[in-house]
């Protein structure tokens, strides 16, 4: 008991320290200078939590769950009747407020959902005895779970090719929500993309936003100088990405791992910079407007077009309705990711996508068999490079807006998130995980601010819990005998 | 004005100030990738939290009345240092540890998300603006003059080479003389060897954390007493390039990161002040690249033989 009482004294200790001058002191602007405001309620609240709730863990790992269950159960039903009845009441004093132990109800949330948990679970315990290494009990039932997504993937796949094609149609299609969907099928092309540079081929690109930027600028300005359209600019964007990947691939390339993913980080900071400071070309951090918006075979989606056009509702004989034109972009959007997954899954068999894994795999062995590693490598930061460049131009003409700001490394890291989290390499992982990390933050928009805190604990937990990857099942592409779908 | 010798003076100065933060963040990167070779990328938000902590334990003396300056900076030194390195510890303890042994690139994405985490989680707290300090003491030395132009050596600068070559000195000596030094020398080389001849590796790398953090939080001090305006955001750019030195230097080496930051530093003085200021960030970055191309182990890193 008293080594357990020692235990949570120093976590809470620990806390104390971290939250001593963070949490405790806040800094408030006032005219002339800086003013510090008190907060150790918060720093008090949260010394309890973390003494008590270390305290019933230690005993539940003894064995003993019976008080965490009994408090942590108590305690968790005055919680929630607090913060059920605290943005109602008007009575004053707000008793239900100034009870609740957080300033930040979100925090309040948060307590109670790890108290409610932590009851649960001390509850199971004493019904069935200790879990035994739980950790490993639900590392197998995802691995299960990602082994059979791989097998019943030809079941799988259609259903949500089918629900993909359908959304628009079904009543939960408003405005936002296919604005919400046109993101997300966005960031899932954006990971099939870089899925092919760290996938398949094992480079580690932490500026992927770089050929994303490229293909945007590329398509505004080509658009917006010479009065071109989506559809004519798209290659010629795709190509002009390629190229920069290339050129930034081809000093690069000796380079391994973590020094890859620096260097590449590096490139990518320094296009923006470019594009921040290149004014003549660039119109520097103010951005390129007026942006066209593609067209349906020629037929813009406006409800009065120019002399001598035809608009797209009056050429079908449909009355007008702006959400015609933010259906047809998801239209656009998703025919465009599925070309770039069907692309990486039929590149993957041929010559150059088998050697990109084997160059994953072990580049010295794979070179001595004759693979040369330069102009497959380069191959690999070209074509990704070009997916970037097209999804960058979708981008582009999607917002009608474009300025450096959206290309910061935070959207690489989110790229690279979302291609390592749903699994290396796993394509079906990459649209979990886009939905996971763009649409449930962007459908909670209300906790704004907590949202970039979330994303960043998301990437930490789920790492922690599959260091691979959420959908971490890698069939082998060839197998010696058999025809590939065969079990051995 | 701008070929005489004393603005080159000029420049050198101010690029040894910037090099001595770059120079103490980046011994944190080094240390941390010598012992188990991953790039805590969240380096450069300890880096930005122990600039915070400094500013608030700044505040609060003033609050208290302790308004002797050497004093207060020795508080203020000790309680960053020693607030900061605890996060140093928790980050390692909680985001990495359990991922130690897991692919490599579990560990930079988890770092990568605990950036983001602390970059908001500061935001949040203590808001988005950036927070101006006034100067705590100013005047000088005056070096040499050319005109109306003077170079002067402020007693700031002064104060901020002290404290790095004195932090710098303490810490060789720690990883030289003592027995913690002797296990993080070990561990780096073999970290299951130096397990089995009973070196304890779990506290050597949470120290070597600790130790990290703690230099950064000095960093962080310095960065805050010199430029005056700090914000949640000053981690990132600081950090990178503090790696960029790291690797200048030849990473997994204490003295090649305290080469590599002076050498930053300056390179990036010299550019603003001969070149442009707009695209000092390039340089950096391009210094990084070239280096990496031609000499990838870095000025005074050793070779890294391949082993198939």
């Amino acid at each position: 008991m008293r080594a357990a009482l020692k235990e949570s004294g120093l976590a809470s200790l620990v806390m104390l320290a971290l939250m001593a001058l963070m949490v405790g002191v806040r800094i408030a602007d006032v005219p002339g200078g800086l003013e510090i405001q008190w907060r150790y309620a918060d720093v008090i609240a949260a010394l309890v939590s973390v003494f008590f709730g270390r305290l019933g863990l230690i005993l539940m790992r003894e064995g003993r769950p019976m008080s965490m269950a009994v408090v942590g159960g108590v305690v968790s039903v005055v919680l929630l009747v607090l913060l059920v009845i605290a943005p109602i009441s008007d009575a004053e004093p707000h008793w239900a407020r100034a009870a609740l132990p957080f300033s930040g109800y979100v925090v309040n949330v948060l307590l109670l959902i790890v108290l409610a948990a932590l009851s649960l679970r001390a509850v199971a315990i004493m019904r069935r005895g200790p879990i035994s290494a739980p950790s490993q009990a639900s590392e197998s039932v995802m691995d299960r779970i990602s082994a059979s997504v791989q097998e019943y993937s030809r079941y799988i796949v259609p259903f949500l090719l089918a629900a993909a094609i359908l959304f628009p149609f079904t009543p939960l299609a408003d405005r936002q929500m296919v604005d919400i969907a046109i993101l997300v099928v966005t960031y899932v092309m954006l990971g099939w993309g870089l899925n092919i540079v760290v996938g398949l081929a094992g480079l580690l690109d932490l500026g992927y936003v770089a050929f994303y930027a490229v293909g945007a600028y590329a398509y505004a300005l080509l658009a917006t100088e010479m009065g071109l359209g989506f559809w004519l600019c798209l290659p010629f964007a795709g190509m002009m990405a390629a190229l920069a990947g290339v050129i930034l691939g081809f000093p690069v390339l000796r380079l391994r791992g973590d020094y890859l993913a620096i260097v590449t980080l590096g490139f990518g900071e320094m296009i923006r910079i470019i594009l921040l400071n290149w004014y003549e070309v660039t119109n520097g951090p103010d951005g390129i407007s007026g942006i066209p918006r593609p067209t349906f075979f020629g037929l813009p989606f406006v409800r009065s077009p120019a002399e001598g056009v035809e608009s797209f509702h009056s050429f079908f004989g449909m009355t007008y309705a702006p959400i015609d034109r933010i259906i047809f972009l998801y239209y656009v959007i998703l025919v465009m990711a599925l070309i770039t997954n069907q692309f990486t899954l039929r590149i993957r068999k041929l010559p150059v996508g088998r050697a990109w894994e084997a160059l994953r795999e072990d580049e010295t062995a794979s070179q001595s068999l004759g693979i040369n590693p330069r102009n497959t490598k380069l191959t690999a930061f070209g074509i990704g490079a070009m997916f970037g460049g097209f999804a960058g131009s979708f981008f582009a003409t999607r917002q009608g807006f474009i300025s450096p700001e959206s290309f910061t490394f935070i959207e690489s890291a989110v790229i690279l998130a979302i291609v390592v989290l749903g699994g290396m390499g796993s394509q079906i992982g990459v649209v979990l995980a886009a939905i996971l990390l763009i649409g449930l933050p962007e459908i909670f928009r209300e906790l704004q601010e907590f949202r970039m805190l979330a994303f960043g604990a998301a990437m930490v937990l789920i790492m922690i819990w599959r260091p691979r990857g959420l959908l971490a099942f890698r069939a082998p592409t060839i197998r010696l005998f058999g025809n590939g779908t065969g079990k051995r | 004005m701008l070929g005489t010798f004393e603005y080159f003076v000029d420049q050198t100065i101010n690029g040894l100030t910037l090099g001595s933060i770059y120079a103490l963040i980046a011994i944190g990167y080094t240390l941390v990738y010598g012992i188990i070779g991953m790039i805590n990328f969240a380096h450069g938000e300890i880096f930005m939290i122990g600039a915070f902590h400094a500013l608030i334990a700044f505040l609060v003396l003033g609050l208290i009345g302790i308004t002797w300056i050497p004093l207060a900076i020795l508080i203020v030194l000790i309680a960053t240092m020693v607030l900061t390195s605890i996060y140093g510890w928790t980050l390692e303890r909680v985001a990495y540890r359990p991922l130690r042994g897991s692919p490599r690139l579990a560990a930079l994405i988890t770092a990568i998300g605990m950036s983001i985490f602390l970059q908001n989680y500061v935001q949040l707290l203590q808001g988005a603006r950036n927070k101006p300090m006034q100067q705590l003491f100013s005047g000088g030395i005056e070096l040499m003059r050319e005109g109306d132009y003077v170079v002067t050596l402020s007693y700031l600068q002064i104060f901020i080479f002290l404290l790095t070559i004195t932090l710098m000195t303490v810490l060789t000596l720690i990883i030289h003389r003592t027995s913690l030094g002797r296990s993080q020398r070990a561990c780096e080389q073999d970290r299951g060897m130096a397990a089995l001849l009973g070196v304890n590796v779990d506290r050597t790398i949470s120290l070597t954390f600790v130790m990290g953090a703690a230099l950064a939080a000095v960093a962080g001090l310095i960065f805050l007493m010199n430029y005056g305006v700090i914000d949640f955001y000053i981690g990132f750019l600081a950090g990178i390039k503090a790696f960029t030195a790291a690797v200048l230097g030849g990473i997994g080496s204490v003295p090649g990161a305290m080469l590599g930051g002076f050498l930053i530093g300056l390179i990036e003085a010299y550019w603003s002040g001969y070149f442009t200021v707009e695209y000092k960030d390039v340089a950096a970055f391009s210094i990084l690249v070239l280096v990496l191309i031609f000499r990838p182990t870095g000025l005074l890193g050793s070779p890294d033989i391949e082993k198939v």
